[in-house]
């Protein structure tokens, strides 16, 4: 029954958005969307997603050969630097561009700062295959004759195409989601037009038009990463990796040119913006800073993702524990609804809470739990994913075994899987707290009048170029994100040890 | 009194049948086994004996009670049998005394249960704090028997309990094993696939083949009098003679054999290596092969005047194409063929 409720609550607002699209009727919404304006908005919004996706993939899969096939000083080094931009929000990195650079504006910056936060999506998953990949398999290809580079081109990349294809999926997500970075850089993408149509007009059916648009191309790339997953299964299934690639040595003169790329790389996605920052913060300093409202914003930003967190594991748990251990097709069904909030851009979620608040539940309109509901929508799949692998990770047979010493299912839920299963779930609840405090455009456009978040905050300052007065806020906002942060790296090193104890 | 009764138990995963028919009793205070190779569906009975899975058809009864039927099926938690699997599978979150108790009502609890006591029957003593990852797999496989005794179950179900643990271990942790239930006089059924394991430590021996126990009988009994000749081969190593029988005697190339059961016909005689005794007596044979183990030395030797070759467990050295004389020891049986 809690499972039947989460996937419910995780379908409202699609549903929820095809009615209120539908309100002036089916005409309207087809004479829209063949407006010039609509369809020039999907090839803006698809370019940029194309030119993004196509950089991550290049720097991704490039710094992954590098990082793992090379031997190069400073490797461990470079494979931290490589992975930590996922850290930095989107419009975090955006305010710390423009703010220095203001003539980026526009398509160029915003696809240099969305290169910049996603290509780690790419590189983590081609690292993690490149180093897996047996071999013996590029050996075969050498002894019969192909060239390294042909052999890369042939064979290796071959392998790790799966892996690279679901990273280029999540980069495509990520951009067509994207609200913060399009919005600072001030480039009409779909987020932004729908933010702007709803914030413009009386008229909010456009908004709900183009948001459904906007849902139909991201579920197509959903199911697309789904495909695509489904045919790595295949890929892996004969790789039984018992040797690990030996990196190559280059010449000296290669090494170098390899470490200029690092450096390059990295001081884009992460100097400049910390340079930026820290400069701003500096600059900031002289000027008086409202102490109690940054005070509040923290405390707003910890309470909100907090209960969001909270929301999302108390649905997550039953969902995950009936996915980890009953495969029918039921629910299979709650589990994919679930998710549907993986496919949906945040102000989609946001406008569609808005839709119903307005009509359904009016006194929780533009208050809290409305800004909660849409971070519980939006990151329940991960919550749902962490409880369901940290089900997983036990074995069966101890539940058996709790059974037949007398306990009752529930017994052994609350005795045995769930003990067992809390460390990966509090994991879990501190990546989605994580996840909530990084959140703009649902917050943004959901949040009561008076209290905001560090995120809002620093979105409003930047989009008035009150650089040095958004500054503490990014600061603090980067702060805050670092304490589930050290907290989660933490935990799983102690779950290594733990693990390496036990036979 | 039989404390489990299995009677025509089916059981199907697909199209593969897994069991079919399956009769089994065991004798209260028993520690019986059933062997089978992998693959056999022995697991799968002591899933459906536990309650973990459901018989398509056939009845189980523990005691008075009928546990599973058609139409009936009486939960794990209800049915007071409990598990040893495999890899012991204690609960990581418990430490070892939480584990042991982790059947045991509270009032019992309450009321001083013999956690203490158990411990020390499984050789664990004053280890009660330790966690689970703080074990070897051995002390793991002690626990979750102490386990499975403290909630003092109608029935004991061990799962290959000593197949994940090295040779020397295994020898010593069996009989322990074996004492620790007979000390606590519980009714026990022990799943393996090591012929020498269910030999040296069941009261009886169900063997199982193809979904079905072909054979139920003391150790001895399974070993000296198979019924068919898969049970005489799977049982332990089988010296197979062609024979002819004419009432109680058979004749083959060793000479004329007492049958234990009258037969008429070709078939085959079957005996156990350490039956033919290598001395001053008997039929010639020529050593094929000699292979030393340390206690004993095995013979491959070709029969004189016959194409039969047999192996014959013996002591001393037998050089290659030595001529030896081969006599049998003991009663044979006969398969018609």
């Amino acid at each position: 029954m809690p499972a039947v409720a989460a996937a419910l609550l995780a379908l409202l607002p699609l549903g929820y958005l095809v009615v209120r699209a539908g309100d002036k009727g089916a005409g309207f919404a087809f004479d829209y969307l063949r407006r010039d304006s609509t369809s020039e908005l999907v090839l803006r919004s698809l370019g940029l997603t194309v030119t993004v996706t196509v950089a991550c993939v290049v720097l991704g899969v490039g710094l992954a050969v590098v990082t793992t096939r090379i031997v190069l000083p400073g490797r461990a080094l470079w494979m931290t630097l490589a992975a930590l931009p996922l850290a930095i929000p989107s419009y975090v990195s955006a305010y710390a561009w423009i703010s220095a650079l203001p003539s980026l504006a526009g398509f160029g910056g915003a696809a240099l700062v969305l290169t910049a936060c996603t290509y780690p999506y790419v590189y983590l998953p081609a690292a993690a295959a490149l180093s897996r990949t047996d071999p013996a398999l590029e050996e075969v290809a050498r002894s019969l004759g192909r060239t390294p580079w042909q052999t890369f081109r042939t064979v290796t990349l071959r392998q790790i195409r799966p892996a690279v294809a679901s990273g280029a999926l999540l980069v495509a997500l990520y951009v067509l989601s994207d609200f913060g970075a399009v919005s600072l850089m001030r480039f009409d993408a779909f987020t932004q037009v729908i933010y702007t149509s709803y914030r413009a007009s009386f008229d909010r059916t456009p908004a709900a038009v183009l948001s459904l648009v906007l849902v139909v191309i991201t579920i197509a790339i959903t199911l697309g990463e789904v495909r695509s997953r489904g045919r790595a299964q295949q890929w892996r299934a004969g790789a039984g990796a018992a040797r690990r690639p030996v990196p190559q040595a280059l010449s000296r003169g290669r090494t170098l040119a390899t470490l200029g790329g690092c450096v390059a790389v990295a001081l884009v996605s992460l100097g400049v913006p910390l340079a930026s920052l820290g400069y701003w913060i500096v600059r900031g300093a002289s000027l008086d800073l409202d102490w109690s409202r940054l005070a509040g914003a923290g405390a707003t930003t910890m309470v909100a993702s907090g209960a969001g967190a909270l929301g999302c594991v108390v649905l997550a748990v039953p969902v995950g524990v009936l996915a980890a251990r009953y495969r029918s097709t039921g629910v299979r069904m709650i589990e994919q609804a679930t998710f549907a909030g993986h496919a949906l851009p945040g102000i989609v979620v946001a406008l569609a809470l808005i839709f119903f608040g307005t009509r359904y539940a009016r006194p929780f309109y533009l208050e809290m739990p409305m800004v909660i509901a849409a971070y519980v929508v939006l990151f329940l799949p991960a919550a749902v994913g962490a409880v369901r692998a940290s089900v997983a990770l036990s074995s069966p047979r101890v539940e058996e075994v709790a059974r037949s010493l007398g306990r009752s299912p529930y017994g052994v839920l609350r005795t045995v899987t769930l003990p067992l299963a809390a460390p990966g779930v509090a994991a879990g609840a501190a990546l989605v707290m994580l996840t909530c405090m990084k959140e703009l455009p649902a917050t943004l456009l959901l949040h009561p009048t008076g209290s905001e978040t560090l995120a809002i905050r620093l979105w409003s300052l930047t989009r008035v170029g009150s650089y040095a007065d958004a500054a503490p806020y990014a600061a603090a906002l980067v702060l805050l994100a670092a304490l589930p942060t050290f907290w989660l790296s933490h935990a799983s090193r102690q779950r290594h040890h733990t693990e390496e104890l036990s036979p | 009194m039989s404390r489990l009764q299995v009677k025509a138990l089916d059981k199907s995963f697909g199209s593969q049948a897994v069991l079919r028919g399956l009769d089994l009793e065991v004798a209260s205070g028993s520690l019986t086994a059933v062997l089978g190779p992998s693959g056999c569906g022995k697991t799968t009975l002591l899933r459906l004996v536990a309650g973990f899975d459901r018989a398509d058809s056939g009845e189980i009864r523990l005691g008075d009670a009928v546990v599973a039927a058609p139409g009936r099926h009486t939960p794990p938690e209800k049915r007071q049998v409990t598990v040893v699997p495999q890899e012991g599978a204690l609960f990581p979150h418990l430490d070892v005394t939480a584990n042991v108790v982790f059947g045991v009502d509270r009032a019992r609890r309450r009321a001083g249960h013999r956690v203490v006591e158990l411990l020390e029957l499984v050789g664990m003593g004053g280890l009660g704090g330790r966690m689970p990852s703080e074990l070897s797999g051995g002390q793991q496989q002690r626990v979750a028997l102490a386990r499975a005794l403290a909630p003092d179950p109608q029935l004991i179900l061990l799962d290959e309990p000593f197949a994940a643990l090295d040779a020397g271990l295994r020898l010593s942790l069996r009989v322990e094993v074996a004492a620790a239930l007979r000390l606590a006089g519980a009714t026990a059924l022990l799943v393996t696939h090591d012929q020498e394991e269910a030999l040296s430590t069941a009261d009886s021996v169900a063997v199982m083949a193809d979904g079905v126990i072909r054979q139920h009988a003391s150790p001895l009994e399974v070993y000296h009098q198979p019924v068919d000749l898969g049970v005489a081969r799977f049982v332990g190593e089988a010296v197979e003679l062609a024979a002819v029988a004419d009432g109680p005697y058979a004749t083959t190339a060793l000479g004329r054999h007492r049958l234990p059961m009258s037969a008429c016909g070709a078939g085959v005689v079957v005996l156990r290596p350490e039956q033919l005794a290598v001395g001053a007596n008997g039929v010639s044979a020529t050593v094929v092969e000699e292979r030393f183990f340390g206690t004993s030395t095995v013979l491959t030797l070709r029969l004189a005047g016959s194409s039969d070759v047999v192996r014959a467990r013996t002591t001393g050295n037998h050089p290659i194409g030595t001529t030896v004389k081969l006599q049998v020891l003991g009663p044979v049986v006969f398969f018609a063929i």
